[in-house]
């Protein structure tokens, strides 16, 4: 039994907050009642929470865990230890490993490796198509039957209208998720960062807002015209997220998630260093500021990580010729509370429920704190200084651009199943 | 005044102070190019690094040509001969590099941002030669003292760019150069090569604008930059080679439209036949054969500054004083 004493229960699933304890036993929650009602003997193991947010488990609807195929970056245990010291206490993995998470002996691997090495939950998500090559729909049925919980060619689009729609039918059909990286990819040839002013300045060949928004365009019209459900991932643009709005006011079932580095940085934070690459790229100051605002107005569902470990011998090279990507998992409370809570932008309510009713939403799955639940919590700070020192990250990556940046709160305790695997 | 930088990367950051400082070091180094007897003993000693990972001539001698009148040995790397080739990263080729203990790295490379790249890992200095479309600087300044000398001053000049001018790095560095002086840039060329968002590069207040008319380009222009067609863009789908003579070839009849003392700027090497008419070219206003001699200059006095090391103040004088003891080395 684990005893989490005196916390601010955060709850946007019975929209709670009060101060509670939260009885865990084994690895469901037991028990949620008023401070000090909950009876405790000898053996319970006792957690002060005391000036701490207790939030249901945070999920991460975006991340890259390398394995299979590209340990030298992450691996399943490296990314899950560096996901639980940011909170994290589930994450979904995108299928762009080697090889491509297209069939079920794939997703059992990921899985299995999970089992064996992985600090929280992983939920892997398929390819749409055979190696995303957007050329044959992967056996996405199997896939589901082994554990997939959406199906995404994530890196680049479903390359074309056709296969989008015949996916998108489909998965349908199974009652599954549909996650689209949006990007008109000729609009996007050989570009290394958004299209405007700081591109030019810097001569570096930039895509613009069309690029991510003319797919979004496609994408919410063939969910309309299939029915299935369409999450649009790493959305950076404005139109983009007009788009989503357009849909969601026609009650499509889409949604959409959004970075921490999209609504903290902009194109003109890239100075040749290529820790502020990463695909789409930082947008235009007038899309961050939209960005934030559909975190506000509730057309964005959730903030995901994009977490993307490239190891330093990727990373450190010419602007141009670095992979896409940043690390995420670590920075992504400590960004929300800084830009969005801080600010008094968002409340901690609605902060809390990007992290968990979002994403368990968009999944189709609950997410609350109450009797029955699994018992996975984030705890964190809203006031304690902290300074990211990236070279302490369990990640094998270093490519933050957040590094040693101090920020105020953070995580505090990571709960997977009742156990406590991350304190800090 | 004072050059505050170990580097030489870009001309943005500098302000018109440094900028003037700059062109007025390389005046006693023009003096020199006149001499029958050209090579200094000033940086007897030193090595500098030419590296250039794309293919460049005219750039390269005139760096290597700069560094032995300066009586420096020079190190060449070339990126068909060089282990790039090989796959080896630009760091360790440049750490390699700097282990042979060069004074100073000279450096082209095709992605731009690369020399700002180099220069944050390596402790000598670095100029760039030339970063993808981003900027050139050296050539930025041998523009502004061609100019300079032929019209007295660089202040209010009106300049009108031709060409490609999204993916020159020389219309930047010139354009980041002259609008310190107060001077007003007109870029012309068809759409897709002069974006909108070149209009705000610039310093606050720097004028610039877009024309899509070569006619009206030219109108009242003090100085003509013209730059190289990349033939390999031409063969974009977006224009054709006959389409972009058509409309933008400078020529005589067009270049009446501009002031009659109007002098002609080309970095080179010259397509003629394609964005300039070889009676431009060859003509009394034209003046890309000076480019060529003060780039010398320029590049002199570069090295001059950022190899005899941040402690000695560059002094013009001092620079004059060498050739009389240089004329007499024998090396």
């Amino acid at each position: 039994m684990l005893l989490i004493k005196n916390g601010r229960v955060i709850d946007p699933a019975t929209q709670t907050d009060a101060l509670r304890d939260v009885l865990l036993d084994g690895d469901k929650i037991a028990e949620v009642a008023q401070s000090g009602k909950i009876a405790q003997d000898q053996s319970t193991e006792v957690f002060d929470a005391t000036g701490l947010i207790v939030a249901p488990g945070f999920i991460d609807l975006h991340a890259h865990l390398r394995e299979p195929g590209q340990e030298s970056s992450e691996t399943i245990e490296t990314g899950t230890r560096a996901a639980a010291r940011g909170g994290f206490t589930a994450v979904c993995c995108m299928p762009n490993t080697k090889p491509v998470n297209d069939n079920a002996s794939v997703t059992r691997f990921i899985l299995d490796r999970a089992k064996a090495t992985a600090s929280v939950r992983v939920w892997p998500i398929g390819a749409a198509s055979v190696g995303s090559k957007g050329e044959a729909i992967a056996e996405i049925a199997a896939m589901k039957q082994a554990g997939i919980v959406a199906v995404s060619d994530d890196g680049k689009p479903i390359a074309t209208a056709k296969l989008t729609r015949q996916v998108m039918d489909y998965c349908r059909s199974l009652d599954l998720l549909v996650i689209e990286h949006s990007e008109d990819v000729s609009l996007a040839a050989g570009a290394v960062m958004r299209e405007g002013v700081t591109s030019t300045r810097l001569g570096l060949p930039g895509m613009p807002a069309a690029a991510e928004s003319v797919c979004v365009a496609r994408d919410v019209q063939l969910a309309e015209l299939t029915g299935a459900r369409l999450h649009v991932a790493h959305l950076s643009a404005k139109a983009s997220l007009e788009q989503v709005r357009w849909a969601k006011q026609r009650g499509l079932r889409v949604t959409c998630e959004v970075t921490p580095h999209h609504f903290t940085l902009i194109d003109e934070d890239v100075q040749y260093d290529s820790r502020y690459k990463m695909n789409p790229p930082l947008a235009a100051r007038e899309d961050r500021k939209a960005l934030i605002e559909g975190l506000v107005d509730g057309t964005v569902d959730a903030i995901a990580t994009d977490h993307a470990p490239h190891e330093p011998a990727l990373k450190d090279v010419e602007f141009d010729r670095a992979p896409f990507g940043i690390l995420g998992f670590e920075t992504a409370i400590v960004l929300s509370l800084e830009q969005l809570v801080h600010t008094g932008r968002l409340t901690l309510m609605r902060m809390v429920e990007l992290f968990t009713t979002g994403p368990a939403r968009v999944l189709g799955i609950e997410r609350k704190i109450a009797a029955g639940q699994p018992a996975d919590l984030t705890i964190f700070s809203t006031t304690r200084e902290w300074t990211y020192d990236v070279k302490q990250s369990p990640s094998k990556s270093r490519n933050s651009p957040f590094d040693t940046r101090t920020f105020k709160g953070g995580p505090i305790a990571t709960i997977v199943a009742g156990h406590i695997i991350y304190k800090m | 005044m004072t050059y505050r930088f170990r580097d030489l990367l870009a001309l943005e950051p500098l302000s018109a102070d440094e900028l003037t400082f700059l062109l007025d070091q390389s005046r006693p180094f023009q003096a020199i190019q006149r001499n029958p007897l050209k090579k200094l003993a000033t940086l007897r000693g030193k090595t500098v690094a030419l590296a250039f990972f794309e293919n460049s001539t005219r750039t390269r001698i005139s760096f290597g040509t700069a560094a032995s009148r300066l009586g420096a040995d020079t190190m060449n790397l070339q990126a068909k001969s060089s282990s790039v080739k090989k796959g080896e990263s630009l760091l360790d080729t440049v750490h390699t590099l700097n282990a042979m203990k060069p004074d100073c790295l000279v450096m082209r490379h095709a992605a731009s941002g690369a020399a700002d790249f180099v220069a944050r890992h390596l402790d000598i200095p670095v100029i760039n030669a030339g970063d993808g479309t981003h900027e050139h600087p050296s050539q930025g300044l041998l523009d502004a003292l061609t100019i300079r000398d032929r019209k007295g001053s660089l202040a209010n000049l009106n300049i009108t760019i031709l060409g490609d001018i999204a993916h020159s790095r020389v219309a930047r560095s010139n354009i980041h150069l002259l609008s310190k002086f107060g001077c007003r840039f007109t870029l012309c060329g068809p759409a897709m090569w002069v974006p909108r968002e070149l209009e705000s590069i610039g310093p606050p207040g720097a004028s610039i604008r877009r024309v899509f008319r070569i006619e009206e380009a030219l109108e009242d222009a003090d100085v003509v930059l013209v730059l190289r067609v990349q033939t390999e863009r031409l063969h974009e789908p977006a224009l054709s080679a006959a389409d972009y003579i058509l409309l933008y070839q400078l020529s005589a009849e067009r270049l009446r439209r501009a002031k009659p003392d109007a002098i002609i700027l080309h970095p080179g090497p010259m397509n003629r036949g394609v964005e300039i008419t070889p009676e431009v070219a060859d003509g009394p206003q034209s003046c890309v054969l000076e480019q060529v001699t003060n780039g010398i200059a320029v590049r002199m006095s570069l090295l001059f500054l950022l190899t005899s090391g941040p402690a000695e103040e560059a002094n013009p004088q001092s620079a004059e004083a060498q050739p009389k003891e240089s004329a007499n080395a024998s090396d």
